[in-house]
């Protein structure tokens, strides 16, 4: 059984949704998103953070994408966990991503618990969450809504956009949909397509949330429920997929926690049981449940050779933007296998690509970690871009 | 003898490195026409694209098949890839670049004919340089010693070695005949990796080369 805490209470939850700690834009009636569902989303919000300053030029924006429980907040203080920012390790001043040479946007996507409009977010036609009323949202929806955003900013081309997981999905998205909008992309432990196994996964994580009673059908805010048990159930289930057998071993091994012997109970005897219930139980206190259910469903869904007759190569042809592809050997939910056929549609498509796999048994979440030569080999790739863009080195 | 050969060899790896760039790389270097789009395959850590962007002002793209290779070279800003030569040259489609570049790295693929014939079918030209295996010396070490040779350029004992297709300047001209392969350029080069510009019959190459550059075309193909 998962330990309630003191999470935030879903009336707070609904705050952060609604009027969120970040910069926000807001489009009227006169700005629908279209969403592939075949809806207008309208009207609706995007909450997000930048970080360094816009050149005159307007050709040093890096937009960042998150992944599927990330969100805007990627180097400043999270105002919900106050903790670092998901990705400080990468984005910041003289980081890889250099935000004393780049302008660095992130936005929450649609669908997100944020600030941007997802299911948490109240329904102005209504006055209450939207819930499941909330048309469901594909991969190409976010990025449709972030080139909002970019118009919006008075951004025309960026000059690279960078992202891991589902960040990743939409780095490929905005190279497919806005190819000349995007100098370099960076997908990292990302694919084209979501896998048979990844959508089995996604699945077992909505059917823990939907089978918790608190979840009332997606209504539980209007039943002042939060069906935190099956949603700490699903990031349980999930985190075990971003992590690998060898770092798990590494991490915990079979060492007890807090104890020497074994209780012979169902209480968490192991480390790696302890572990994974905090995982679980700090999640809910930042995350909404329907979310959840939203975000996954939309990786599921993505597929981008099947908007181009199955052929993944032409969704590439000819494309201007240069690729940074990178994947990690101990990434069994988006495996080399995945970044390999990115790079053999790009190099059919005649793109200019770099690709490189790193050796490291964390797994997934490598992405997220501390890698030196991930860092090593973004900064390498934006340097080789940013020369062939023309932009000033930030220390000139 | 043997001491004669030893110290050849440790001047041979001097002469390689003048002012950075080996000499050998410089040969291929020159066959390339400025701006071109170039294919290297087996980069290595990207030393030639690296030479070819900064004289020759090519848009160069590398397959490199060592980890560590393609992440230095990325690191670098080059557009390199994690790849194998035998099975990823299948996935470019015809004509991409106008020169697609083996150096140093023919003698370690399977299928050295199929991996030519890919070469030729996606780029306009093909420049495949490779240790000579029918040098003097290495006759010498085979026929007189008898064992497997080990020189600078082929530095591992037999049982470690990653070639696994050795070929003489003589072998590889047959190769181009049955790979539909035309020979617009042929330089062998000594022990340094300089060329040796001055005319003699293929038999007197093929003993004095260490090593070979050949530019090739597509027969029957409009080359330039």
């Amino acid at each position: 059984m998962v330990e309630t805490s003191a999470a935030l209470e879903p009336v707070d939850r609904a705050r952060e949704a609604d009027a969120p700690h970040s910069l926000v834009v807001r489009f009227g009636a006169d700005k629908p998103l279209k969403l592939d569902a075949g809806v207008d989303l309208s009207p609706f919000q995007i909450a997000y953070q930048t970080y360094g300053t816009l050149n005159t030029a307007r050709s040093n924006a890096v937009l960042v994408c998150h992944a599927l429980t990330g969100d805007q907040h990627v180097a400043n203080i999270h105002p919900v966990t106050q903790k670092p920012g998901w990705w400080e390790t990468m984005v910041g001043p003289g980081r890889p991503i250099d935000t004393e040479r780049y302008f660095v946007i992130c936005a929450n996507v649609i669908g997100g618990c944020m600030g941007t409009t997802g299911p948490a977010s109240t329904n102005p036609k209504t006055g209450k969450p939207w819930g499941l009323d909330l048309p469901v949202i594909t991969v190409r929806d976010m990025v449709r809504a972030q080139a909002m955003l970019l118009d919006h900013l008075g951004i025309g081309t960026l000059f690279a956009v960078a992202g891991g997981s589902l960040g990743g999905m939409q780095v490929l998205q905005w190279a497919v949909s806005y190819p000349h909008r995007v100098f370099a992309a960076l997908p990292i432990a990302a694919a084209t397509r979501h896998s048979a196994q990844n959508i089995a996964f996604h699945e077992v994580g909505r059917q823990a949330v939907m089978a918790d009673p608190d979840w009332q059908q997606g209504r539980y805010f209007a039943e002042g429920t939060n069906p935190r048990r099956g949603l700490a159930v699903a990031r349980m289930g999930a985190h075990i997929t971003y992590l690998s057998d060898a770092a798990l071993h590494r991490k915990f091994g079979r060492r007890f926690q807090d104890r020497d012997n074994p209780t012979f109970s169902f209480d968490a005897d192991f480390q790696v049981e302890s572990y994974l219930r905090h995982q679980g139980i700090t999640f809910v206190e930042r995350f909404d449940a329907n979310s959840y259910l939203y975000l996954t469903r939309a990786m599921d869904y993505f597929d981008i050779a099947a908007d181009f007759d199955g052929v993944l190569a032409n969704a590439f042809k000819d494309t201007p933007t240069r690729f940074c592809v990178i994947s990690f050997t101990s990434d069994w939910l988006f495996p080399t296998s995945d970044s390999r056929a990115i790079v053999h549609a790009l190099n059919a498509g005649r793109a200019r690509v770099s690709f490189a796999e790193i050796t490291t048994d964390k797994g997934h979440d490598a992405f997220l970690l501390d890698e030196p030569e991930l860092f090593a080999i973004v900064r390498g790739f934006l340097e080789g871009a940013a020369k062939a863009r023309g932009l000033e080195s930030a220390h000139r | 003898m043997l001491k004669q050969l030893k110290q050849d060899l440790t001047m041979a790896e001097i002469a390689r490195l003048p002012g950075g760039a080996r000499v050998d790389l410089l040969v291929v270097a020159e066959m390339v026409e400025r701006g071109a789009r170039v294919l290297d395959v087996g980069c290595g850590d990207g030393e030639l694209l690296r030479l070819l962007a900064e004289t020759r002002n090519v848009d160069g793209r590398g397959i490199e098949l060592s980890r560590e290779g393609v992440n230095e070279g990325v690191a670098k800003g080059l557009a390199v890839i994690q790849g194998d030569a035998d099975t990823d040259l299948a996935d470019y489609p015809d004509d991409a670049f106008d020169y697609v570049i083996l150096s140093q790295t023919l003698q370690a693929t399977r299928q050295p004919r199929l991996v030519l014939e890919h070469m030729l079918r996606i780029g306009r030209h093909a420049i495949v340089s490779f240790p000579n295996f029918g040098h003097w010396k290495i006759r010498l070490q085979v026929g007189i010693a008898g064992h497997m040779p080990q020189t600078d350029n082929l530095p591992y004992s037999w049982w470690d070695t990653p070639n696994i297709h050795f070929c003489t300047i003589r072998d590889f001209r047959h190769l181009c005949d049955v790979a539909g392969a035309r020979i617009e350029k042929a330089v062998a080069l000594n022990a340094w990796g300089r060329a040796l510009r001055f005319n003699a019959p293929w038999w007197f190459w093929n003993l004095i080369g260490e090593q070979a550059v050949f530019l090739l075309s597509r027969q029957g193909g409009s080359a330039d």
